[in-house]
């Protein structure tokens, strides 16, 4: 979130009076220090007519179709980060998960695991950054939980939201669908999100103008299948592990081969420059925002189109072919003419000494 | 990364190539020395480009790699040692030490933090007044002058809760202990350019002399490499064996002289041991006895039993070019970066790691 972005949440949202100012295991107690903080016009923010039920779940009708359902945890830290923070990423992962089935989210679920000490300043701008989420997103959050648990026992603030979505009618996205000479793409440039977030973790500052490109994704995602339709096999966010990870998981769920170009690949310059620094392969570095999509050989060129004229896809790039040849493996064409395997990594990328 | 990407340009490489197949006429058998070199070819794809006279073995300069077993147990134990908070570059905490790894430690509840720079270990010093902190300081002539300012900063400031574990490791002397292995049949190097970037190319005369071998000291870039190799390669094929520098445009003839100081003002040479290769004369840095106060040997009166190396990892010789990681019957079977046996298998810039994630060697494994 950028400077100027965040003055304006808070400006709009300006956080309640409250007489109590740090996160206590009370809150978490589900008595009355709990009712204190659901009634302090915290949760006023998140406020629809389901939520407001205040039951044990919410209850709502659906239209005929299919339906698709998915949940996520959130641990990041640290929980701001520029270009962000936990609350924006819990709601956009999920919405974007949801997106990736071919599915417009509906209703979401909220959890928060807090820790004792979080201060009340901090857990309202998370909330103000759910709220915008949801709201940019068009999903509601619908029920929710608030547990505390000692100082040490968790890292400020855990989320966990859950969502409902509607299939996009003409939606058909599975993994084996997915055929030899099919296109592979990516919505944007790639490693920004886990560099920006590297960028603030302790013993790692390097001071860049980097920021996660954490955002929704349903809209650009329904827009695409408006007009292709089943032409879009699959979609993905190579989140954790990277473009690397996803891209091997699926080359071994199909038995079939990958081919990269590495040239064609999108990564910001100044991305680039802290890998670079860092020793880390931007192929494995986590991404929000972006998502890779196979499509049908013959639209590949117009879906290309389609995603650079959305506000998510102008750097979207044809970055590979689903190939007969090396199943199962990931192959990269290096930009200077030579040939490598990606394979998937082992844990977490560790820096390098040297 | 304008800088950059004018070493990265295909057309370049592609030339330079070409002049290598036409120039090499016989076999070669070069060692690049430093793993950021390896860790450059594979992954770039350049050793399929080169023609098959010419065979790239992967020299000793990986820091992780040849840090012995028992330093690692030493910054285990450290790192298990109450109130301190131990710090360490990235890639060591995955090397397995004979009973565990830093990364298990700091699983279990040790504290352990991945730095890039020692000097950040000395303001965690002076934030944790009641905590010790360590520095892992692991690496070649390449990262030992940082580690040595943080040494200068902290007495300084008069931070009297740090210390450094010294493993560093120097390339001359390891480039002499592979020329002089009756099995090693290296006829040409490319030295490291970063190592020299510090200390400079004189040291080198003497072991083209000596040897009769042609060095060339090469930078990391698609273009340098090629570059390099192709010089090499001009020398064999002319009978020749200079001291030629590639990567000018980044290593002076006397290194970087400030740096140096440093070096010398903080560390002198010892001999050294180096997993898998064994005890090297004067090829490591000890802190000299006016800083023993910042060696954690002493201050924590460190006593760690060695430990034989694991009898099926032939690290000693890929290390010193005799044997291709694939020639190891363990390869992408007991051995995996997932399950070690030995450290090139650990770091990225590990021969044997390399080898696993980028080359295509794993096709006929796997299939």
């Amino acid at each position: 979130m950028g400077a100027e972005k965040k003055l304006k949440m808070q400006l709009q949202c300006p956080m309640p009076k409250l007489d109590f100012d740090i996160i206590t295991l009370g809150h978490g107690s589900g008595g009355l220090l709990t009712n204190r903080l659901l009634d302090s016009g915290v949760f006023d923010l998140l406020k629809n007519e389901l939520l407001d039920e205040r039951h044990d779940g919410a209850i709502f009708d659906i239209e005929a179709g299919r339906m698709a359902f998915s949940t996520d945890s959130y641990v990041i830290s640290p929980i701001f980060f520029p270009g962000g923070n936990i609350g924006e990423l819990a709601v956009n992962g999920t919405v974007n998960d949801l997106a990736m089935c071919g599915a417009q989210a509906r209703y979401l679920s909220l959890s928060f695991i807090l820790e004792e000490g979080l201060t009340m300043q901090e857990f309202w701008e998370v909330l103000v950054g759910i709220k915008y989420a949801a709201e940019n997103a068009g999903v509601k959050i619908v029920t929710g939980d608030t547990k505390v648990v000692e100082r040490g026992k968790g890292d400020k603030i855990f989320i966990n939201t859950s969502g409902v979505g509607m299939l996009h009618p003409r939606a058909d996205i599975r993994k084996s669908r997915v055929q030899v000479g099919d296109k592979i793409l990516i919505s944007g440039p790639i490693a920004t999100h886990g560099i920006a977030i590297l960028s603030v973790r302790q013993g790692l500052d390097f001071e860049t103008s980097i920021v996660s490109d954490s955002t929704n994704l349903n809209h650009t995602v329904i827009s695409l299948l408006d007009v292709f339709g089943p032409d879009i096999h699959l979609l993905h966010d190579p989140t954790r592990g990277g473009v690397a990870t996803v891209l091997n998981e699926l080359a071994r769920d199909t038995r079939l081969g990958i081919d990269l170009e590495e040239r064609a690949i999108p990564v910001l310059e100044e991305v680039a420059g802290a890998c670079e620094l860092l020793g880390l392969d931007p192929l494995y570095v986590a991404n929000e925002g972006v998502f890779i999509t196979i499509v049908a050989a013959e639209a590949a060129e117009s879906v290309l189109e389609v995603l650079r004229a959305d506000p998510n896809g102008a750097s979207a790039a044809i970055i590979g072919t689903v190939k007969e040849e090396h199943p199962r493996q990931v192959l990269l064409h290096s930009k200077i003419g030579g040939k490598r395997v990606v394979n998937m990594p082992v844990g977490e990328q560790l820096p390098r000494i040297c | 990364m304008k800088y950059l990407s004018e070493y990265r340009d295909a057309e370049l490489v592609a030339q330079y190539m070409e002049e290598i197949h036409r120039t090499a006429t016989r076999p070669w058998t070069i060692m690049e020395v430093c793993g950021g070199q390896t860790h450059s070819l594979v992954k770039n794809g350049l050793l399929q480009m080169l023609p098959d006279k010419v065979r790239m073995v992967h020299g000793p300069g990986c820091p992780v790699c040849v840090t012995p077993l028992y330093q690692i147990d030493k910054a285990v134990y450290l790192a298990e040692h109450e109130g301190v908070i131990l710090c360490s570059y990235g890639d060591m905490l995955r090397v397995p030490g004979s009973k565990h790894s830093l990364l298990e430690s700091k699983a279990a509840g040790a504290d352990v933090r991945i730095l890039y720079s020692p000097l950040e270990a000395v303001k965690i010093a002076q934030e944790n007044p009641g905590k010790e902190v360590v520095f892992f300081a692991v690496g070649f002539e390449t990262t030992a002058p940082a580690n040595a300012l943080s040494v200068l900063h902290a007495q300084r400031a008069g931070v009297q809760n740090y210390s450094i574990l010294t493993s560093h490791v120097l390339v001359p002397p390891a480039m002499e202990a592979v020329m002089n292995d009756d099995e090693s049949n290296i006829q040409g190097f490319l030295a490291a350019g970063h190592v020299c970037s510090i200390m400079g190319i004189d040291e080198y005369y003497p072991l083209a002399e000596q040897f009769q071998t042609p060095i060339v000291v090469t930078g990391f870039e698609p273009v340098d490499l090629a570059q390099g190799i192709l010089m090499v390669v001009r020398q064999l094929e002319k009978g020749e064996h200079k001291l030629e520098n590639q990567y000018s445009r980044v290593v002076r003839p006397d290194g970087n002289l400030e740096a140096r100081k440093v070096l010398e003002q903080v560390f002198e040479t010892s001999d050294r041991e180096w997993r898998g290769i064994g005890n090297i004369p004067m090829s490591g840095y000890e802190l000299r006895p006016a800083f023993s106060a910042f060696d954690a040997n002493i201050k924590f009166k460190v006593n760690i039993e060695k430990v034989p190396e694991s009898a099926e990892c032939i690290a000693g010789q890929v290390l010193k070019g005799i044997k291709k990681p694939q020639e190891c019957p363990q390869f992408g079977k007991k051995c995996k970066p997932q399950s070690p046996l030995g450290a090139p298998m650990v770091s990225s810039e590990g021969a044997c790691a390399a080898y696993y994630h980028f080359s295509q060697v794993i096709e006929e494994i796997e299939a």
